[in-house]
């Protein structure tokens, strides 16, 4: 399927998509519309992804404690297997113009800084430490029935809801 | 086979699946892979409150729901069909500080000295899930990432902002893991 899609999005469309573009790295846009069902792809890999999540003991705070302690390499081998198994695909993707199974142009959009990056990591890197989780494993651990689990995810939105309230007033 | 499969997956398959997820959600559907988006998105969702950042057509981003709801599946059937019945084996020195801080179940992922519902109303539970959660919450959306959105994706893409960030998670956990966390588990 090589039919080449045009991109063009209204404006209502576009304002929406900065919206949504804000401080994630999470979003792209396609002009496609799909029934909902189209969306299993992403929960199967979700499936396989928490497998891996519980097998390789990535979501157990004992293996997070031993990452910042630097006592055991687990951790790090996995991150850092991931990364380098990222950047090849990435670079395989970019050299080949390789286009989505639908035929659309492959687009990562660009991070821009702020201080965000660093303040807002720094915060999250002192929750990561406490909790022993960071967000995909607290939907793993509750998964796993780790029930109280629950009460970190909720302060966990509470915490993203928050952020959205401050916005404005925080520094960037 | 599946007692292979039961044991501790070593790092380089964990590392080498979680990678593959960047190709898979770029080749099936053109997304960039970042999870902390998914708690952004169900705030959209459930409690936009007029607030400017959560109003955006969240279903649009809904596949990044059905991604975090198979990790929940999938958690479920690793602990249900293929779970460890061995204890966690833990690095010598790590077991024998969490040891001296009366840390010493291994039997599950999670040491049930903290994570029980018996502390929820405890200065400990109080610390390790609503002050540990909103951290998460606020820290990751503040940064615009966490691991997967900026360690992986971030770093993968080459985009230095996502370095930064890296960094940054990592000062802030050896932060709290060598000069606070001695002093909370102590409460």
């Amino acid at each position: 399927m090589q039919n080449n899609v045009k991109r063009t999005p209204s404006a209502e469309a576009l304002a929406d998509l900065q919206a949504r573009e804000q401080d994630a790295i999470c979003v792209n846009e396609s002009t496609l519309k799909h029934p909902w069902w189209y969306n299993l792809k992403y929960a199967a890999w979700g499936i396989l992804f928490g497998i891996v999540f519980v097998k390789a003991e990535i979501v157990s705070w004992f293996r997070i404690q031993e990452m910042f302690r630097f006592e055991s390499f687990h951790m790090y081998g996995v991150i850092g297997t991931a990364v380098v198994v990222g950047l090849i695909s990435v670079l395989l993707i970019k050299r080949t113009r390789a286009r989505t199974i639908y035929g659309e142009e492959i687009h990562i959009p660009k991070k821009e800084f702020n201080k965000g990056q660093v303040i807002g990591g720094l915060l999250f890197g002192l929750g990561w430490a406490i909790t022993g989780a960071c967000p995909g494993p607290l939907f793993a651990q509750m998964g796993a029935g780790f029930s109280v689990i629950i009460v970190t995810f909720i302060s966990a939105l509470a915490g993203t809801w928050f952020y959205g309230l401050l916005r404005e007033k925080l520094p960037h | 086979m599946l007692d292979a499969i039961k044991q501790p997956w070593p790092w380089y398959v964990a590392g080498a699946l979680i990678g593959l997820t960047v190709p898979y959600l770029l080749l099936v559907g053109n997304k960039t892979f970042g999870i902390s988006s998914s708690l952004r998105h169900l705030c959209a969702a459930c409690l936009p409150a007029n607030i400017k950042f959560f109003k955006y057509d969240w279903k649009k981003e809904a596949w990044n729901l059905f991604f975090v709801g198979g990790i929940a599946v999938g958690a479920l059937i690793a602990a249900r069909f293929l779970s460890n019945p061995d204890p966690l084996v833990l690095a010598e020195p790590t077991a024998e500080y969490l040891a001296s801080k009366g840390i010493t179940d291994t039997s599950a992922l999670q040491p049930a000295e903290i994570f029980s519902w018996s502390n929820l109303f405890t200065v400990r539970g109080l610390i390790f899930f609503i002050v540990g959660g909103f951290l998460v919450g606020f820290g990751t959306r503040y940064a615009g990432g966490c691991t997967s959105g900026h360690a992986i994706m971030g770093l993968s893409s080459l985009q230095w902002p996502s370095l930064v960030a890296t960094c940054c998670f990592m000062v802030g956990g050896i932060v709290m893991t060598w000069f606070i966390l001695p002093y909370l588990l102590t409460l």
